[in-house]
């Protein structure tokens, strides 16, 4: 008999260029089931755990606070608030070692648990997202401090605001890097969680299809999710080949759809949007609990922990707290990495909190991890563009990258380098390729800098030619419109319910606008598929844009004001 | 706690330019026992000598230039260049000729471009050229295979010949060497013989040369080999035997008795180690596929070019050499489409 409760034809699946078959090493964090961590003597929250404005305090030295609470926003259109992952009082608001590239230590507030774990009263539940409109689940999604779980961190209310029409809703379980089984141990425990968020997230974008991408070496996630579908849902669950970096939103989209992200644009302008499992799951306690994000899955695993397993952990939890959780360190413990062992970063120290991007805590023994000894010449074999996803020619971007000709290696289509690690991997010199890669985006931004700072002295003159001009007709403009007010004065009171709705399309364009400039301002680095090292880099460059001539526009309102 | 830093990927890394070189190595094996077999012992004597020269002058380089000097040599690549050029040069061929070239493949093609990985010329070629141009007897003083001489050297006597020229008493050098198959079906050729008739000479097998083409197949297992070990590519050897046919087809269906047919192309000279071993050198070979292809085509047809209307009986190293020069622009002009550039409805 037919039975129409799951879509089981096969989907066409395309191939991305090179990508790399390595040892998974999952089994090792998938054979203890889910904890929840216990409440440490200390919780420290990063202001900043999202690619944007950091957050601003809301909150005291000595204040109490609720768990749900926010404790901290910034209105900025690309800035995300942060809440209170337990009940307890405010100990602290200074600086502290964050889990950063850089090292540097950024500001924190730091909570003491009072052990009672309270919650605040949180906003209403929408049980009834259907009916709801886009902008209140929008609103919803920014409020409950959603980003990119995935590592991006990029806030998610923003992918949600795309501004084009989406066809297709992509949900991205790949979880492609070795070691790591967070999603697939949250598909596995919560699927229902997962769908519910993909259903919001349909609704919302008004797309056409919802597809859950998940490597097939996940074969229990997909079938459980497989199992909770409803036969009206138009979401599929979608087994990808297991390739290393599958998981990356460019190649994703590329396997799912055949089609390819243009260089320096965003997946919306194929109709796509792309979010991790994880913040799906987010969402969907964000919308129909109220719940704001306070909690995330994180793998502890590698050689170097006692018990590798997952753990549900409340955010600002210090790693060194999380790891004793996992029975401690074992004395092969070489390296802890923040992220999986391609794209992750070293830790000096395990005195970090987990912030809403950590995904695994990776500590490695040597073997797992050898330190890879002197690097050679490059003898031009040509591995690494053969396993570079991004099909670029990673020799000869070192080869310019090393001789600091920032322009030749920028026409080698430097900035469409995703760092996933694949030519590093597979490089018979060992040279770190990526580590080069990197080098030369930060140093071209640098001088891209330069360039447009002297580009601005010299337009300044043009500027304020332009505001006196621009006031003048302002000026003009404003006594006509109040000429036109007196005279519709009688009208105006029915009008006012119109008006705020006109206020809110508004709004929601400018939100609209500021976003697609956030996008196209990181664009170059590949924003949507980032690592927290990648992270690191935006915002070293978004500081540096920001300090240098944004376009015209803004130059006459700073100067105006 | 603290722990060290290092970079990402934090991954073993599965390979590593020793283990390319020790795989070519290995590959070299069954051909070089094949030319034993049918030549002498020579060509291993000549291999010792190579290796032993290049390691000796590569070191003296890298401690003059105050360089790593066991890092260096374990990268295995002199040891390559060596025996490439032991195997090129006939199994005769004067010590001191052997430790010229190693000289200059090592010092001024190798090392004082910076060594492996900046030099634009492959070293066992361009040290082949250099000797062939300046002492092209001994460098073309084959010895015939086994079975076609009434006169074998033994291992004493291949070696007295290498290292003091002298013969056992009764032979002279025109009486122990002959000419290579190359050589023969070109003199044969310009005195207007034909192919059928040359071809009655016991000197050929089924396709090339006697014992030659045995050489040829043994090389062509370890290339293959290579290709399964995925320590070399298919595009390079395919792309150059298919230059290397397609130009003899052409002129071998157009006029048969005056052009061999492609398999002796094939299996005559240097064109299976050239294809596998010589030309699929990484650091100046090209580095794209797409200039791998035309890289490899080219020289498969610059080789036919100088077989048939050239001044040099074997044709793959003054081939490689050209190509080497050509391969930076070809690169240039080969860059692969990156993701999210133009293509199929991405833009
Ligand atoms: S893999 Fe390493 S040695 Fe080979 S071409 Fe790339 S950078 Fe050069
Ligand atoms: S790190 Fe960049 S260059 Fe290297 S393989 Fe990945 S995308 Fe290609």
């Amino acid at each position: 008999m037919h039975t129409p409760t799951v879509k089981q034809h096969a989907r066409q699946l395309w191939r991305f260029h090179g990508g790399l078959h390595l040892p998974d090493n999952k089994a090792l964090s998938l054979q203890r089931p889910l904890r929840t961590a216990d409440l440490p003597d200390r919780l420290v929250l990063p202001l900043q755990q999202h690619i944007g404005e950091p957050a601003e305090p809301l909150v005291r030295v000595g204040d109490s606070v609720l768990k749900g609470q926010k404790i901290a926003d910034n209105p900025a259109p690309v800035s995300s608030p942060v809440h209170a992952p337990t009940s307890g009082r405010i100990l602290e608001i200074s600086d502290q070692p964050v889990p950063h590239p850089s090292g540097l230590p950024g500001p924190c507030i730091i909570i003491e648990p009072d052990g009672q774990d309270r919650w605040a009263t949180l906003p209403e539940p929408i049980t009834d997202y259907r009916s709801a409109s886009a902008g209140t689940l929008r609103t919803r999604i920014r409020e409950s401090g959603i980003v990119g779980m995935g590592g991006a961190t990029f806030p998610s209310a923003i992918k949600l605001n795309p501004g084009k029409p989406i066809k297709t809703l992509i949900i991205n379980g790949a979880e492609c890097e070795p070691y790591i089984t967070c999603d697939d141990l949250l598909m596995q425990t919560y699927p229902e969680r997962v769908l519910e968020g993909a259903r919001i997230l349909l609704r919302l974008l008004d797309a056409e299809e919802c597809l859950i991408a998940v490597e097939d070496n996940k074969p229990s996630a997909i079938s459980i999710l497989h199992t909770h579908l409803q036969e009206q849902d138009r979401i599929e669950v979608v087994s990808i080949p297991t390739l290393y970096p599958s998981g990356g939103e460019k190649q994703l989209i590329r396997i799912l759809t055949g089609l390819e992200v243009p260089s320096s644009g965003y997946p919306a302008q194929l109709g796509i949007v792309c979010h991790n499992v994880a913040t799906t799951a987010a969402i969907a306690d964000a919308v129909l609990e109220g719940k704001p994000l306070i909690s995330r899955i994180v793998t502890l695993t590698g050689d170097g922990i006692a018990e590798p397993c997952n753990i549900e952990t409340p955010l600002g939890i210090p790693a060194s707290d999380l790891v004793v959780q996992a029975a401690g360190y074992t004395d092969k413990v070489s390296q802890l990495i923040l992220g999986g062992p391609m794209m992750g970063f070293d830790l000096p120290t395990d005195q970090i909190p987990i912030t809403k991007g950590a995904n695994c805590l990776l500590a490695v023994s040597e073997a797992e991890a050898p330190p890879t000894g002197a690097t050679l010449a490059c003898i031009r074999c040509g591995r690494c563009a053969e396993a570079c996803p991004a099909k670029l020619l990673p020799q000869q971007m070192y080869w310019y990258s090393r001789a600091k000709d920032l322009e030749k290696a920028q026409d080698y289509n430097l900035f469409d380098c995703i760092e996933c690690g694949c030519c590093s991997h597979v490089c018979p010199s060992h040279i770190p390729l990526v580590q080069y890669f990197r080098y030369a985006k930060t140093e071209s931004w640098a001088k891209e800098k330069e360039r447009r700072e002297a580009e601005h002295a010299k337009q300044r003159h043009e500027f304020r030619i332009a505001r006196l001009e621009r006031l003048e007709a302002e000026r003009k403009a404003r006594l006509r419109k109040k000429k036109a007010d007196l005279k519709k004065k009688p009208a105006r009171k029915k009008a006012s319910g119109s008006d705020g709705s006109k206020k809110a399309a508004i709004e929601a364009a400018l939100q609209r606008a500021a976003a697609k400039k956030a996008q196209r301002q990181t664009a170059p680095k590949n924003t949507q598929n980032l690592t927290a090292a990648q992270q690191a880099q935006i915002e070293a460059a978004d500081q540096r844009r920001a300090e240098q001539a944004p376009p015209a526009n803004d130059t006459i309102r700073e100067e105006k004001e | 706690m603290e722990f060290q830093t290092l970079t990402s990927p934090h991954t073993a890394l599965p390979n590593s330019v020793n283990k390319v070189m020790l795989q070519v190595i290995l590959a070299l094996i069954p051909g070089i026992v094949a030319m034993t077999w049918y030549f002498g012992w020579g060509t291993l004597i000549n291999i010792t000598l190579a290796v032993s020269c290049a390691v000796g002058f590569e070191a003296l380089v890298l401690w003059l230039r105050k360089r790593p000097i066991v890092a260096t040599l374990g990268d295995l690549s002199a040891v390559v260049t060596a025996i490439l050029f032991a195997i090129a040069v006939p199994p005769t061929l004067p010590w001191w000729l052997t430790v010229m070239g190693m000289g200059f493949a090592i010092i001024m093609v190798k090392q004082l471009y910076g060594g492996l990985g900046y030099n634009p010329f492959n070293p066992a070629m361009a040290a082949y050229v250099l000797l062939l141009i300046s002492y092209p007897v001994q460098m073309t003083s084959w010895l015939p295979p086994m079975s076609l001489s009434a006169q074998t050297l033994g291992f004493t006597e291949s070696l007295s010949l290498i290292f003091t020229g002298a013969l056992p008493s009764g032979l002279t050098m025109d009486a122990i060497t002959m000419a290579t198959p190359l050589d023969e079906m070109r003199t044969q050729l310009d005195l207007n013989h034909m192919i059928s008739e040359i071809r009655e000479s016991p000197l050929w097998g089924d396709f090339g040369g006697l014992g030659w083409e045995w050489v040829g197949n043994w090389f062509l297992l370890g290339g293959l080999w290579m290709l399964y070990k995925r320590t070399i590519t298919w595009h390079i050897p395919l792309s150059f035997l298919a230059g290397l046919i397609l130009m003899a087809a052409v002129f071998w269906l157009f006029d048969p008795e005056s052009h061999p047919f492609p398999q002796f192309h094939v299996f005559s000279g240097g064109a299976i180690l050239g294809a596998f071993f010589i030309a699929t050198d990484p650091v100046t070979a090209c580095t794209t596929k797409k200039g791998q292809l035309i890289y490899g085509a080219s020289i498969g047809v610059i080789v036919y070019v100088i077989r048939t209307w050239g001044g040099y009986p074997d044709a793959v190293a003054f081939a490689v050499l050209l190509m080497n020069m050509a391969a930076p622009t070809i690169d240039h002009y080969t860059q692969p489409r990156t993701y999210g550039h133009g293509g199929r409805l991405s833009g």
